[in-house]
C-alpha cells in the first residue's frame, strides 16, 4: 500500500473486528488499519467462544488470516484500550476509532436466589473450558450427579454438551487441558435446561439441538407434564428450523431413556433456594396460563445461567444500560444524543449479542459504510501519534505482539497439541504467550 | 452435513444470504444461489437470512430435496463465489407476496 490517506483503529480482534477491517481495506479509499486487541492472541469468541467439538466453525480463522494478509493492516496484541491506553489518546492518532469488544459480561435473569453461590455465568465456565486467561483460574464443583443450566439458547446447549460429554468424547479436542483434566473427574450425570418459553420459542438451532441424539452416553428428554398440551404445534410459520427443532423436542419426549447421562429440558424457572450456596432450583410445570400451579424442585449445587450478555463499558464511552451496549445510532457512537464524531461500533457491542458469525459481517459492513461517508470531515491525527503509541506497546511486552507473533504462538499450541491428539494445546496465561513470542522471536 | 439453497430461490435470488456468510462461499449463476459445500462451516447463519426459505440443512432436506446436496456441490464448482449482495431478479417481491411470506 502506498502512504495511506486515512487511519482508521479498531478494537478488538474478534469476527466484528476483522470483518470491519477487510471491509476499510477492501474500499480502496487510501485506509490503513491498526487492530488492536487485549490479548496477544486474536479471534474473540472463534477461539473463546466457539465450543471445542465444533471445530468446524473454527476454520472461519482463515478468512481472518487472509483479511491480516492484506496490505494496510496490522495486529497490535496484549493492549487493553481504556486501560493501557485511553480511547482520547487512540483518538488523536487516528481518523476514525472502531470499538468492536463484543459482550463479554453475563446478564442476570432477575429471579430471587440468583446471587447464591454455585450460580455461575455461562460466559465463565465457556471462558474457562476454552483456555481463556481471564478464566483459567476458576473452579467448577462438578461432584454432584446434577447441574442445571438456565436459558433456551445454543450456548445453553454448548454449556450442557460439555457437561454431559465423556472425556473420551473431548480429549481430541482443543479444550483446555485443565478442563479436560476437570471434567474427567466429574460425577455429573443429569444436566436440566430450564428455559422461560415454549418449546416454540427457544432459540436453539435445529443442527445443536439434534447433536444430543448422537452423544455416547447422554439421552436428551422432555417430560410432556411439564408442557401445555399442544406445545410441539408448528402454528402457521413456514421456520424449517423452527420446525425441525420442535419435532426434535417432540422426539426427546417420547424418548425412553436407557444411557447413563440425560440432558432434561424444562420451562419457566421460578427462583433458587439455599443458605449461603445454591441448594435448589425450581421451576413451573405445565405452564399454561391460569392453570393450577406445580412446582418442581430440582436439587443442585451447580447452576449456570444463560440469559444473554452485555457489552462491557468502557471509560470515557457513553453506554446504553437498556441494550447492554456502547450508545450508538446504526454504529456511530452517541454521546447526549449527538453523534460523537469520529467513533464507531460493530459486531456485539453494537447491536447485542444476536446472530452467527457471518451476521457480524453484515453488521461491520454497515458500520463501515458509515465511516467511509465521513471520512472526508474527520480530523487529520497528529503526524507521528501512532509511531509512538505503537512502539511504546512494543516495549512493554519486551516483543512486538504484532500478527508474526500470533503465528508464532499458534505453531507452538499446535505443536503442543501435536503431543496429545489435539488440535492444539492453547496457552492460557499472557505471561505464557508473551514468552512463547519473545523466545522464538530471538530464535528466529 | 453442509446447507444447501433450494430450488426456492429461483426467480428471487435475493443474494441476503451472501452479507452474512462468514466464510463467502456463496456462487451464482442466472437463477440462483449455490453453497460450496467444501468452505461452508455449518454456521447456518444464512437459513434465516433467507427471505424466502429457500436455505436448508442438508440432513433436513426431505427425500425429494436431497438431489440440492449435488446440485449444490457441482454448481459452486462451475460458477463464480459473490462478496456482495445484488439486486434482486425482478419479480422477486411479487413471488415472495403470492408465496404468502
Amino acid at each position: 500500500m502506498t502512504t495511506p490517506q486515512y487511519r482508521v483503529a479498531i478494537v478488538g480482534a474478534g469476527p466484528s473486528g476483522f470483518y470491519a477491517a477487510e471491509a476499510l481495506l477492501r474500499a480502496q479509499k487510501g485506509v490503513a488499519v491498526d487492530l488492536f486487541e487485549r490479548l496477544p492472541v486474536p479471534y474473540g469468541l472463534v477461539r473463546f467462544g466457539v465450543a471445542p467439538d465444533h471445530p468446524k466453525l473454527k476454520q472461519v480463522t482463515a478468512v481472518f488470516d487472509r483479511i491480516a494478509a492484506m496490505p494496510g493492516f496490522r495486529f497490535v496484541g496484549g493492549v487493553d484500550v481504556g486501560t493501557d491506553i485511553s480511547i482520547a489518546a487512540l483518538r488523536r492518532a487516528y481518523h476514525a476509532v472502531v470499538l468492536a469488544t463484543g459482550a463479554s459480561l453475563g446478564r442476570e435473569i432477575g429471579l430471587p436466589g440468583e446471587k447464591l453461590a454455585g450460580n455461575r455465568q455461562a460466559s465463565d465456565f465457556v471462558g474457562w473450558y476454552n483456555g481463556h486467561p481471564d478464566h483459567r483460574d476458576l473452579a467448577f464443583d462438578f461432584s454432584g450427579e446434577r447441574a442445571v443450566v438456565i436459558g433456551h439458547g445454543n450456548v445453553a446447549l454448548d454449556v450442557a454438551r460439555i457437561l454431559l460429554k465423556t472425556p473420551d468424547e473431548l480429549r481430541r479436542t482443543d479444550i483446555a487441558a485443565h478442563a479436560l483434566e476437570a471434567l474427567a473427574e466429574s460425577r455429573v450425570r443429569d444436566v436440566h435446561l430450564i428455559g422461560r418459553r415454549g418449546p416454540s420459542e427457544t432459540r436453539f438451532s435445529a443442527k445443536e439441538l439434534g447433536e444430543f441424539d448422537t452423544l455416547t452416553a447422554c439421552d436428551p428428554g422432555v417430560d410432556p407434564s411439564d408442557l401445555p398440551a399442544d406445545a410441539f404445534s408448528h402454528g402457521d410459520g413456514f421456520d424449517i428450523e423452527r420446525k425441525a427443532s420442535l419435532d426434535l423436542l417432540e422426539r426427546f419426549s417420547r424418548r425412553v431413556a436407557t444411557k447413563e447421562r440425560r440432558c432434561l429440558f424444562h420451562l419457566e424457572p421460578v427462583c433458587f433456594e439455599g443458605g449461603e450456596v445454591v441448594q435448589s432450583a425450581v421451576f413451573r410445570r405445565n405452564c399454561v396460563e391460569g392453570a393450577a400451579e406445580e412446582c418442581i424442585r430440582i436439587d443442585t449445587k451447580l447452576v449456570f445461567l444463560s440469559v444473554g450478555r452485555r457489552t462491557s463499558p468502557i471509560e470515557g464511552i457513553a453506554y446504553d444500560g437498556s441494550r447492554g451496549v456502547h450508545a450508538n445510532r446504526g454504529g456511530r457512537l452517541m454521546v447526549h444524543d449527538r453523534i460523537d464524531h469520529g467513533l464507531y461500533t460493530c459486531g456485539w457491542s453494537k447491536r447485542g449479542p444476536q446472530g452467527t458469525i457471518g451476521t457480524n459481517r453484515a453488521c461491520a459492513l454497515d458500520t463501515v459504510e458509515k465511516i467511509l461517508v465521513d471520512l472526508d470531515s474527520l480530523p487529520s491525527p497528529e503526524p507521528g501519534a501512532i509511531d509512538r503509541l505503537v512502539s511504546s506497546i512494543g516495549r512493554r511486552h519486551g516483543v512486538p505482539l504484532d500478527f508474526d507473533a500470533w503465528r508464532i504462538i499458534d505453531s507452538a499450541e499446535v505443536a503442543r497439541g501435536c503431543v496429545n491428539g489435539k488440535p492444539r494445546e492453547k496457552f492460557v496465561s499472557v505471561d505464557d504467550m508473551v514468552a512463547t513470542a519473545r523466545e522464538r522471536g530471538i530464535a528466529c | 452435513m453442509t446447507y444447501v439453497v433450494t430450488d426456492q430461490c429461483t426467480g428471487c435470488r435475493y443474494t441476503e444470504c451472501v452479507t452474512v456468510c462468514p466464510v463467502e462461499c456463496f456462487h451464482l449463476d442466472d437463477e440462483m444461489t449455490y453453497i460450496d459445500p467444501e468452505n461452508c462451516i455449518d454456521c447456518g447463519g444464512c437459513v434465516p437470512a433467507c427471505p424466502v426459505g429457500a436455505i436448508q440443512a442438508s440432513c433436513l432436506l426431505a427425500p425429494e430435496q436431497q438431489k440440492w446436496i449435488e446440485i449444490n456441490r457441482r454448481r459452486a464448482a462451475e460458477t463464480p463465489v459473490i462478496t456482495s449482495r445484488l439486486a434482486p431478479l425482478p419479480g422477486a417481491d411479487e413471488r415472495k407476496k403470492a408465496l404468502g411470506l
